[in-house]
């Protein structure tokens, strides 16, 4: 079955999106949430596991309490209430990945309330209202086998590994969000790069979307413009990287916006990302959606942070990655455009590595904003997952600052060792690159000037727009090695 | 020779201080009596011979090697039996249900490590009511037990397995847990003591759930002294427990070894007695009654008019946890797995109803029903929602009549042992046996029945239930003590002497 989509801008010239995001986070607490496991990440399967994770008969929770001042800490970042008294739920319903077959969680008493995040997309402000915060503990991992998808469906025998059961998750769950127009999946981008950032930087999560310690769920829905009342609205789950939260909005907006185009309605239902295609599909429909029975943990005491635990975790947050980024911006001589961008484009760090490891901060923010965005995309990775370090990035543009690289070699230099071909210096000298020498270029030029002589003779009049032609021959004889200057030059000289 | 399985805790560890008798001989005395007169009783699911002998004999080298200044576990070598509830690693723990059967836990109860530190060899695990649920040890999937008093009687529930094997003779001790009264109903109807501690003053770490608000392991014995040496023993805080009481706890065993009531305020609830009450218990209660006042105590009448509501609210709340605590087994990771019939490929929700459907009794299935529909978006409020303001009600009662006296006191049970199969298809007869003990739970107070004498209509033993405020266990055994003593005069020796014997297998 095909999907029709509408185009993104021309249906949000018609529709106002609502965007909702619930973001889930494993804290980075050493132990689980309820027992004393470990939380480290590629164990083998079910080794790290205890009569309490493993939902053995007889076992009873026990809450972590560096879970709780994460939390905490969590909340306090953004803006939020603590509860001075709330409780844990248990949310019931079955699944094998699910020790008890229920999860504890929280219900109506979530840990941090009424917070907001504020975000920045093309210069305008926008604030994120967060709803709520609260503390759960993270599923078992199911593994289907036998499929052609890895998905249950077509499967023909599942295993289960409870090494994650238990672990200590986040959740955090933001207002509607309205007024973002065009921008929805800039700011749903946004929105989650900032929470990534506020969150390492109070080093309470490792939070790498590609392992799962950061996922993201994608709510939106699309009202005719003007309209008050809410539309119908998806939740597209587990998107796990920034970029794929920008093309989940974009498409479930196309999509949406087609069908209600087409006057059909939007089934309100939970969706799945395909990270190949960019597209989501159905899948269980909230509209029959089960009835998880919540009511308070009967295993566990209530929690009540005492205030003065609460401001003394005030009074350990970092400064607010906005700050930190203003000051970062200074010293290197950005502006707030260059900072958005780099932020937004989720390479802002990538950068100030690259600085870090000697590369000029325009030639730094260049490369990573100017090129290897582009790069990523059109290999479709997130741009830090590209084959290629900081410091190779830095010797690149150390050569380019030199001379003994063109802007044009550099990049095949980058691009070959992104494929996988070797270091810096080693792609460079098997492939026999480097700029063309004086009398090289001189052959190169006096050649590209006999053969079109009609050119030639319009540089010698003065025109010196004909100059660009010739360039260009240049370049193409010397396979990109020649530096575009001194050829310039060369050709007004060897013309007249 | 002394038959040792006639002897009470406290004096068989006395006879294994002074090196009277091993801790081999005495355990083997209690096996050996567990092969005889078991098959009668069926108050055991597992005997585990070689682990008790093998125990008793490390407990005999600790009181061998023992110096005179060297204190030693008061217990230690006195075997005890374990209700099939609590996780023994190594050894079958089922709960007494077929979703179970045959399965090992990896590790030991809280409750079951510390009878092991204090050199208890455990004999066996006892029958139960399948997940405690029930009052006759009937719903068992593994048969009913038999009322050491009357074969053809119940012995109570949920725990008749170890009021059976204490009342039987084959263990001097046993753990029992108490949800509704599931200790002290078995004590009355069997002639035992039986003690639910305050909610939190044992640890719940490694006992199967039933309702984790109300659920509380204590001891089953002889005599109240007993109870208090094993009270001693299993209680104090459980970092792994997190509703386990943070304190620390007087010496039961010294309460119960300073009886006394000369000034006690004595509450009668006038909810707990009355109408449906069996005249015998009711005329057994009354005699305790005259015998405190002839001992320098002062009754006074309390009312607790919202324990009327006590079973209904009972009744929402412990269902809907159980739903929730019950829902793990699911033959995903252990226990019973079931195939549904005709399905080629089964998914797992299909295997996960399948083995629910053969595993799970009549009795659970009712209450797994009850407590998710009581738990169900829509009637929370009306259920679940009301039933705990119901429970703060209670606890407000009991907090009123504590102003008026030290200790409540009520009959146990409204009736004694009834006959295997009278109630079975009757499940609210079944539950009124608990009216008088399901308080308690809901308030998290303790408990304790001590026995009152047998009823003159039926010969059968009935039982007097005592109740103190929180953290006041030590009041229990203090003024149970001076009960039993008072009670001990007016007989002329112990209630169970007047048991008949039973016919032993060859």
């Amino acid at each position: 079955m095909t999907t029709t989509l509408g185009a993104y801008d021309d249906v949000l010239d018609r529709y106002a999106p609502v965007l909702g995001l619930e973001t889930h986070v494993e804290l980075g607490t050493a132990t689980k949430l309820f027992c004393g496991c470990s939380t480290a990440f590629g164990a083998p399967p079910n080794t790290q596991v205890c009569p309490t994770c493993l939902g053995l008969p007889g076992s009873l929770p026990v809450t972590n309490e560096a879970a709780i001042e994460f939390t905490v800490k969590i909340g306090l970042a953004l803006h939020c209430e603590i509860a001075t008294w709330c409780r844990f739920a248990r949310k019931n319903y079955f699944y094998p990945d699910m020790p008890k077959d229920y999860q504890v969680s929280q219900y109506d008493e979530p840990l941090c309330t009424d917070g907001y995040l504020d975000v920045v997309v093309g210069g305008e402000a926008f604030r994120v209202e967060i709803e709520r915060v609260h503390l759960e503990e993270d599923t078992g991992k199911s593994l289907h086998v036998g499929g052609a998808t890895g998905r249950i469906h077509g499967a023909t025998h599942s295993l289960v590994d409870y090494n994650r059961a238990g672990i200590p998750l986040v959740e955090i769950v933001t207002r509607p969000v309205q007024g973002t127009g065009h921008k929805a999946a800039e700011v749903a981008r946004a929105y989650v790069t900032e929470l990534r950032d506020v969150l390492r930087d109070l080093g309470v999560s490792d939070v790498r979307m590609e392992q799962g310690s950061l996922r993201c769920d994608v709510n939106l829905s699309l009202m005719p413009a003007g309209a008050t009342q809410l539309g119908t609205r998806t939740e597209t789950k587990n998107v796990n990287s920034l970029r794929s939260v920008e093309r989940a909005v974009r498409h479930e907006v196309e999509r949406q916006g087609a069908r209600l185009d087409a006057g059909e309605r939007v089934v309100q239902e939970t969706r799945h990302f395909h990270e190949d295609s960019g597209t989501t599909s159905p899948g269980r429909s909230k509209e029959e959606a089960q009835d998880y029975r919540y009511f308070p943990e009967p295993d566990l005491v209530p929690l009540a942070p005492a205030r003065e635990l609460v401001e003394g975790l005030r009074a350990t947050l970092p400064e607010p990655p906005s700050v930190r980024r203003a000051a970062f911006a200074e010293v290197n001589g950005f502006t707030a455009i260059d900072l958005e961008q780099m932020v937004n484009a989720g390479v802002l760090d990538l950068v100030g590595e690259t600085i870090a490891a000697g590369a000029s901060p325009t030639k730094s923010k260049g490369w990573w904003l100017g090129y290897l965005v582009g790069r990523a995309n059109e290999l479709d990775v997130e741009v830090s997952e590209l084959a290629i370090t900081v410091a190779q990035v830095a010797r690149i543009s150390e050569l380019e600052d030199s001379g003994e690289l063109t802007n044009k070699l550099a990049r095949q230099v980058a691009d070959a060792v992104i494929a996988g071909e070797g270091d810096v210096d080693a792609v460079i000298e098997s492939h026999g690159w480097k700029v063309a020498g004086e009398d090289e270029l001189i052959v190169a030029v006096d050649a590209a000037l006999a053969a079109q002589p009609d050119i030639a003779a319009k540089i010698r009049d003065g025109n010196q727009g004909a100059v660009g032609p010739i360039v260009g021959a240049v370049m193409k004889a010397t396979g990109g090695a020649a530096d575009a200057t001194r050829a310039r030059e060369l050709i007004l000289e060897r013309a007249s | 020779m002394t038959d040792l399985t006639r002897l009470s805790a406290t004096e068989l560890a006395a006879a294994l201080t002074s090196g009277d008798v091993t801790s081999v001989e005495v355990t083997q005395a209690h096996l050996d009596r567990i092969a005889e007169v078991d098959p009668a009783l069926h108050a055991f699911l597992a005997v585990d011979s070689d682990g008790a002998l093998s125990q008793a004999r490390a407990a005999d080298q600790r009181l061998a090697g023992a110096g005179s200044a060297q204190s030693l576990p008061e217990l230690l070598g006195v075997p005890i039996a374990v209700k099939d509830i609590a996780t023994t690693k190594g050894l079958t723990t089922t709960a007494g249900s077929r979703i179970l059967e045959g399965w090992v836990p990896p590790y030991d109860a809280t409750l079951v490590a510390k009878l092991r530190a204090a050199g208890l060899p455990i004999l066996g695990k006892t029958n139960m009511d399948e997940f405690a649920m029930g009052s006759s040890t009937e719903h068992s999937a593994y048969g009913p037990t038999h009322n050491p008093w009357d074969l053809e009687r119940v012995p109570g529930g949920s725990g008749g397995g170890s009021s059976a094997a204490v009342a039987g003779f084959e263990a001097p001790l046993a753990i029992g847990t108490d949800t509704g009264g599931s200790i002290r109903q078995p004590a009355a109807v069997t002639g035992t003591v039986g003690v639910k501690p305050t909610y939190g003053g044992v640890s719940r770490y490694g006992l199967i759930a039933l309702a984790s608000s109300l659920d509380q392991a204590g001891p089953v014995a002889r005599t109240v002294l007993d109870a208090a040496l094993l009270h001693d023993v299993i209680a104090g805080h459980d970092p792994m427990d997190s509703t386990s009481i943070d304190t620390e706890w007087p010496s039961m065993a010294d309460a119960a070894r300073h009886p006394g009531v000369d000034g006690l305020r004595v509450g009668v609830v006038t909810e707990l007695g009355g109408e449906g009450y069996q005249p015998g218990a009711r005329q057994r209660f009354e005699e305790v009654v005259e015998l405190l006042v002839g001992a320098g105590a002062d009754v006074v009448e309390v009312s607790c008019p919202h324990f009327r509501y006590a079973m209904s609210a009972y009744y929402l709340i412990l269902p809907s946890e159980a739903s929730s605590n019950l829902a793990r087994y699911d033959a995903m990771r252990y226990g019973l797995r079931v195939a549904p019939d005709g399905v080629a490929e089964p998914s797992a929700e299909q295997v996960m109803a399948a083995t629910r459907e053969a595993g799970f009794g009549e009795e659970v299935k009712r209450r797994i029903i009850l407590g998710t529909f009581a738990l169900s978006s829509g009637y929370y409020d009306a259920y679940y929602g009301q039933a705990q303001k119901v429970r703060t009600l209670i606890a407000r009662d009991f907090a009123a009549a504590f102003e008026q006296a030290d200790v409540l006191i009520s009959p146990t049970a409204p009736t004694t042992a009834f006959t295997i199969g009278e109630k079975y298809d009757d499940p609210l007869a079944m539950y009124l046996n608990d009216i008088a003990t399901i308080p308690a739970n809901l308030a998290g107070v303790p408990g304790m029945s001590v026995p009152s004498g047998l009823a003159p209509e039926d010969g059968l033993p009935v039982g007097v239930q005592l109740l103190a405020p929180a953290l006041e266990d030590a009041r229990l055994y203090t003024v149970g003590a001076a009960v039993e003593r008072l009670l001990l005069d007016s007989w002329g020796g112990p209630l169970l002497d007047r048991a008949p014997a039973l016919e032993v297998s060859a």
